[in-house]
């Protein structure tokens, strides 16, 4: 007895000092590398964005004190100065028990870099908590690490534990409250790991792996569950992002990946908490989301009249109104619920606000409405102003009588001009949009050099770029030309002055079939820092055949940027970037207006319809076949395959277009056909996609590109249009011959054809005998093959059969001396005996 | 309760060769010396459901069942035979008697089904949530056979046997999803637009669909005519139910009488709506109800249908004879585990020995074991967890273990049967050894032969 006993005591202790040997430890990533809160994270970065007027790391660093953390480990990349000058002035860095490190790094792009970076360091040696420095949460973390080290006290392959929270999607928009996209997880009930997550994809089926339900009777799925990107973490993690330096993203790469790839066998579990808090703020929707909360005391102690680092006490009055100390109110201004309004701020008469915050040192004019807005410091907002819904940084200027509708940002010392009415979701800075977005995974990066004059000058690139595209369309109109023939017009131009008269002598010069085309352009723009508008005056002068043609053209762009600040406004609108646009309202801090809704509602009808419509869902039981084998998946596969040769035959077309119109190489063709056949197409993330073609489908996509080429030369009759065909086909023999090698892959280029000729290009249907017989003879068929295809065709429909027919002389003909007779066969056969014969070649 | 109950008896399963034959179709296999399909009608008695329709394939099996029903129960239900093709399935044979259904809730109870859990608990389900289809689920039985004792420690760690993939609400009243058949071994497909309405799902994989299921009829009927291919009502008719059941088709195009119904019930419905909320003991409104209504008010702007299931309890006996080894499980299920299902009293050793029986001298019959109607056995016998018929004839050192011996049983001294199946008036000469082996009708065992999974019938 006595000596378990003391076995187990020494177990505690050991356990005690498993968990005092490390202190608690946690990486604080402050960069979320991402770019939606842009264009203020321009200037300033997203943890240091105040939130209720308190930093939103403060909130984080807060809680994570509270939590029983004691070493933090803050990540910076983009600002980093101004997040490290932050700390130093805060008193973060000088706790007693807290320790804030921070950690530079100025090339991560994303988490991954981040944390594959920390890992360099060597900083980290026991379990920690990751998280970003844009987390507002008051749970408790004792529960969740204790559980965490349980697990891996019995399963070493538990590296992590994601914290969970109940949230209800909106049924229409499939958004949560925090604005962030649903999420479809699988967890296995029992012992809560988590088995599947999905975040974003539009299939309307959830494929679960058959193999999941082997060890476990029950999944539970979840779409009414919100990640709250906190994460208690074993070191491995650090060691996975190292070992896969293609993890960039903590959801999208890490955990799926971990999902995914069971090879290592790590394991990922989840903890649900249900009555604290914990949110990330990831878009504007989240910011005000957050904000409400915070105001509701849902986050308590992180609330304004409580005092933690960073926050001066406010005073919370009756329905929700909190008020800092040195306020100067008017007795006529109405203060609403829910409503915090920063120390030193001054409100005229008559003045509304509910619903919103109002940073310090901020100055508000009589008969202002503001609802719903979040007003950073020394904000000036003239009489008579209306602001729904807006976002407003520090140090701007609203003059009077303006109107903001819902969803506005305005960043940094904007000027709004008088009586002026900013449209909805507009963002406005006092930068430039950049022009160049970073693909996937952008960065929260703030280039200063880009100054004014660099961006003007890639405007008037892309201006140039616009004129070109006018010269050419000008060009195909006049002279009706076809497009292989446009000359190659060269713009080259300098922009001299930023404002004012930009004119350019650039001669895109073309001498081809006599023709000289000349063209001066007058390029004006009529610029304000925000306003633009381009006048172009082209003088087009076309020599053709000497008689000499004038065109005076006069294009009017408007560039994005054209709504007006007003008078003595300051800021550039952004533009709103494409595909972008659906999700402004998504993720504004405004309300979701009505008819989005409805618009929404309509798209989930069409999404249930499409559903149906594929037949996935619900046709295979309702035209089910007499054998139930496979009935769904396979028509999914066949669904995707046949996207992907559709994909596929473009992209062979382009190919061999260039190659026509640049002279390249047989050779370098078939290298480059080559790896479009094996590639990974660009942007589609997913490796199935890559094609898989045989070379038959390679050899049809070829011959169908031939074809058409040969329709695009001008040709006047049937007759002609053969001829083109016969130079095509004799010009590229060689690229079809290397794919055409074997009947089968001859096969499939005959009933291309005729495919061809039944669809896409109808013009050649009357041309099939005579075009096959062009192969024919250019041994780019061989006899077998096409006896093969017709004898296939002989059991088929008679509307199958209309090609076989019209070649039907052809073959019997046999090509004449030395035909598909062959020695010894006889002269002439019938359709019927084509079957016969081709089994006494075999022989 | 205005429910007519439809119970699908099959005919001569092939599935079930050689144990069925044109005489002793597969409602007729004795399971503990009753039909089968006794065990199902008892249960809907019990229920209160006495307007039966049993179906039956083929016209020799129909023959048979219909003369042992109205034997059995002339006084009792109210019985019809109804004779359909063979291999119509089983949605094809609901489409062929569909001219008999006139109630508004259609009950279908496979024949094959050995169950305590009462067919009423599912009607009052389906009842409650006005659903177009209930199904009853039960936990997947752990199907092989159970050779404990002798071979005990043989036993390899077998996983259940995978029946259906299931997806229920959390409050497992309503059916998400159901993968049935060769679907099962395929990835999971879950549709999002029931997951995103309901927001989460369970996915089990250890119940079964026990083949019992509530109709609302016009619903039923507008299914079987619209989609004329479907055959099974497991496999076709359910999942389409279940896959719509936020996208209803049926009841929208056509059926005259179903129009008329709602336009009658249009002024009650709210009423009913409220009853059966009242009855769910729920205060919020199912998914289905949120969903339909979207978030525009109280006018449904969506076709719904409610899928709905009821799970009998873990503790309750429920499987199905559908296999040779279904057949055995059942049977010594039945005079043992679940042995109230039987109807029969067990002596004080757990065993049946009819009065009539006659037992040589040492001849020892173990717990879980029948011996029915003047059957005799020799001396020195031993019978473990076994079931044997009416007069059966068994020689001097026989052992029967873990087998059913059907009636008028021919079987030699010495012979030793473990594991397998004799069927009526089949004969075993002296020393035959069987394992695992069925044994058809009238056949004949040579002496001394040994035959291990075998079946054996005449040709």
């Amino acid at each position: 007895m006595a000596p378990q006993k003391k076995g187990a005591a020494a177990r505690v202790t050991e356990d005690t000092e498993d968990l005092t040997r490390h202190p608690l430890q946690s990486i604080l990533l402050a960069d979320s590398f991402t770019t939606k809160f842009r264009p203020i994270t321009l200037e300033r970065p997203k943890v240091l964005l105040p939130l209720v007027n308190v930093p939103m790391i403060d909130y984080t660093l807060a809680w994570l004190e509270s939590a029983g953390v004691e070493e933090v480990f803050v990540f910076c990349c983009a600002h980093s100065k101004q997040v490290i000058e932050y700390l130093e002035k805060s008193q973060w860095l000088s706790q007693p028990n807290f320790s804030v490190v921070t950690i530079e790094s100025h090339n991560s792009v994303s988490a991954g870099d981040a944390l594959r970076w920390i890992y360099e360091r060597n900083v980290i040696n026991g379990d920690f908590v990751l998280i970003s420095g844009d987390t507002v949460s008051n749970m408790s973390l004792t529960q969740v690490i204790l559980e965490h080290k349980e697990r891996r006290k019995k399963d070493n392959n538990a590296v992590m534990t994601m914290v969970i929270k109940q949230s209800k999607l909106s049924p229409v928009t499939h958004q949560s409250r925090l604005g962030t996209d649903e999420l479809f997880m699988a967890i296995d009930p029992q012992t809560k790991q988590l088995v599947y997550y999905e975040e974003k994809d539009f299939k309307g089926i959830i494929p679960l792996d058959n193999a999941l339900l082997a060890d476990n009777p029950s999944i539970s799925l979840h779409n009414d569950k919100q990640d709250c990107y906190i994460d208690i973490c074993s070191p491995e993690v650090l060691s996975l992002f190292t070992d896969n330096f293609d993890y960039q993203h903590l959801r999208r790469h890490f955990v799926k990946g971990l999902l995914v790839d069971d090879i290592m066998g790590y394991k990922i579990f989840t903890h649900e908490i249900h009555s604290s808090y914990a949110a990330r703020i990831d878009n504007y929707r989240s910011y005000g989301t957050v904000s409400k909360d915070i105001i509701q005391r849902w986050t308590y102690p992180f609330v304004p009249d409580v005092m933690f680092f960073g926050n001066s006490a406010a005073q919370l009055e009756r329905e929700g109104m909190y008020r800092a100390s040195e306020i100067e109110q008017s007795r006529s201004a109405h203060i609403g619920p829910f409503t915090v309004i920063g120390k030193g701020t001054r409100i005229g008469n008559n003045s509304k606000i509910s619903n919103s915050v109002i940073g310090k040192g901020c100055t508000i004019g009589s008969n202002v409405l503001i609802t719903g807005s979040y007003i950073w410091d020394k904000v000036t907002i003239e009489d008579g102003c209306d602001i729904r819904h807006a976002i407003i940084c520090d140090g701007v200027i609203i003059k009077s009588e303006d109107v903001l509708e819902s969803g506005v940002v305005l960043s940094f010392k904007v000027v709004i001009g008088q009586k002026c009415v900013v449209p909805s979701y507009s963002k406005v800075s006092l930068f430039q949009q950049p022009t160049v977005e970073d693909s996937d995974e952008e960065l929260e990066y703030a280039d200063n050099s880009l100054g004014t004059l660099d961006s003007w000058c890639s405007l008037a690139v892309l201006m140039l770029d616009i004129i070109h595209h006018v010269v050419i369309n000008v060009l195909s109109a006049v002279f009706d030309m076809d497009a292989i023939y446009y000359p190659r017009v060269s713009i080259t131009g300098t922009v001299d002055t930023l404002n004012g008269e930009m004119i350019s002598e650039m001669l895109p010069v073309s001498q081809q079939s006599g023709m000289l085309v000349r063209l001066d352009y007058e390029f004006k723009f009529s610029l304000s820092a925000h306003f633009a508008t381009f006048v172009i005056n082209f003088v087009l002068a076309v020599d053709v055949l000497e008689s000499k043609l004038r065109f005076s053209i006069s294009a009017l762009v408007e560039f994005s940027s054209s709504i007006y600040l007003g008078p003595g406004g300051v800021g550039h609108v952004w533009s709103i970037c494409e595909g972008g646009h659906e999700e402004e309202w998504r993720h504004s801090v405004a309300p979701i207006p009505a008819e989005k809704l409805a618009v929404a509602t309509q798209a989930l009808e069409d999404d249930l319809e499409l559903l149906n419509l594929d037949g996935n869902a619900l046709s295979t039981s309702a035209e089910l076949k007499p054998d139930r084998n496979g009935t769904d998946s396979e028509d999914d596969d066949f669904e995707d395959s046949r996207d992907d040769s559709i994909y596929y035959e473009k992209e062979v077309e382009a190919t061999f277009l260039r190659a026509v119109n640049e002279n390249i190489k047989v050779p370098d063709i078939i290298l480059e056909m080559n790896s479009l056949r094996a590639d990974i197409v660009g942007g589609m993330e997913s490796a199935r996609l890559s094609y898989n073609m045989t070379s038959a489908d390679c050899a049809g996509a070829i011959f169908y590109a031939m074809m058409k080429q040969a329709l695009e030369i001008p040709h006047s009759t049937a007759g002609e249009l053969r001829d083109n065909a016969e130079s095509v086909i004799n010009a590229w023999k060689k690229l079809l011959e290397f794919y055409s090698k074997e009947i089968d892959d001859q096969i499939e280029v005959i009933m291309k054809f005729e495919e061809m000729c039944l669809e896409s290009l109808k013009e050649f249907s009357p041309l099939f005998a005579l075009i096959l017989q062009i192969l024919y003879e250019k041994d780019i068929l061989e006899e077998d093959a096409i006896l093969k295809w017709a004898d296939e065709k002989r059991d088929a429909e008679e509307s199958d059969k209309v090609f076989v027919k019209r070649s039907e002389k052809f073959i019997q003909n046999g090509g004449g001396p030395g035909g598909p007779g062959g020695p010894g066969g006889p002269p002439n056969i019938g359709p019927q005996q084509l079957s016969k014969m081709q089994q006494q070649h075999r022989i | 309760m205005d429910f007519q109950v439809v119970v699908l008896a099959g005919g001569t399963s092939k599935k079930l060769l050689p144990l069925v034959s044109k005489e002793v179709p597969k409602a007729l296999l004795p399971v503990a010396n009753r039909p089968v399909l006794s065990y199902v009608l008892e249960q809907l008695e019990v229920s209160n459901l006495k307007d039966l329709i049993v179906v039956v394939e083929g016209e020799d099996a129909a023959f048979h069942v219909g003369g042992w029903i109205s034997n059995a129960y002339v006084d009792r239900l109210h019985v019809e035979v109804a004779v359909v093709p063979e291999d119509v399935g089983t949605a094809g044979a609901l489409r062929a008697i569909a001219h008999h259904l006139t109630a508004n809730d259609i009950l279908v109870v496979s024949g094959d089904l050995v169950s305590d859990v009462p067919p009423g608990a599912l009607a009052a389900a389906h009842r409650q949530h006005d659903a177009v289809v209930t199904t009853m689920l039960c936990s997947a039985p752990v199907s092989g056979p159970t050779e404990s004792g002798s071979s005990g420690g043989k036993d390899k760690i077998k996983k259940p046997r995978r029946y259906n993939v299931i997806g229920l609400d959390p409050s497992k009243q309503f059916l998400l999803h159901i993968a049935t058949g060769a679907e099962i071994e395929k990835d999971i497909r879950i549709q999002k637009s029931i997951l995103r309405a309901v927001g989460q799902m369970e996915i089990r994989a250890d119940l079964m669909d026990a083949h019992m299921y509530a109709f609302k009829r016009t619903v039923l009927q507008e299914v079987l005519d619209e989609k004329d291919r479907c055959q099974s009502l497991q496999e076709d008719v359910l999942p389409y139910l279940v896959q719509s059941q936020l996208k209803s088709e049926v009841l929208l195009n056509g059926v005259l009488q179903a129009e008329e119904n709602r336009n009658e019930k249009i002024s009650s419905q709210t009423n009913q709506a409220v009853v059966s909320r009242i009855l769910a003991n729920a205060s919020t409104p199912s998914f289905h109800e949120l969903y339909a209504s979207g978030n525009s008010g109280s006018t449904p702007v969506r076709r719904i249908h409610k899928c709905c299931v009821y799970i009998a309890s873990e503790s309750r006996y429920c499987q199905r004879l559908n296999s040779i080894q279904a057949f055995s499980d059942i049977n010594r299920d039945v005079v043992g585990d679940a042995s109230h299902l039987s109807g029969y009293s067990f002596s004080a050793h757990n065993n049946i020995i009819h009065p009539s029986a006659q037992l040589g001298s040492r001849t020892t019959v173990g717990p879980h074991c029948m011996l029915w109607e003047g059957s005799q056995m020799g001396d020195k016998c031993s019978v473990k967890r076994s079931v044997i018929g009416r007069h059966c004839r068994i020689g001097s050192n026989v052992k029967v273990v873990n087998s059913v011996v059907m009636n008028h049983v021919t079987i030699g001294d010495g012979c030793s049967i473990q594991g397998s199946v004799i069927c009526s008036n089949a004969q075993l000469q002296e020393r035959a050894v069987l394992k695992d082996c069925q044994v058809g009708a009238g056949f004949v065992v040579t002496a001394g032969s040994e035959h291990k999974g075998e079946s054996l019938a005449r040709k």
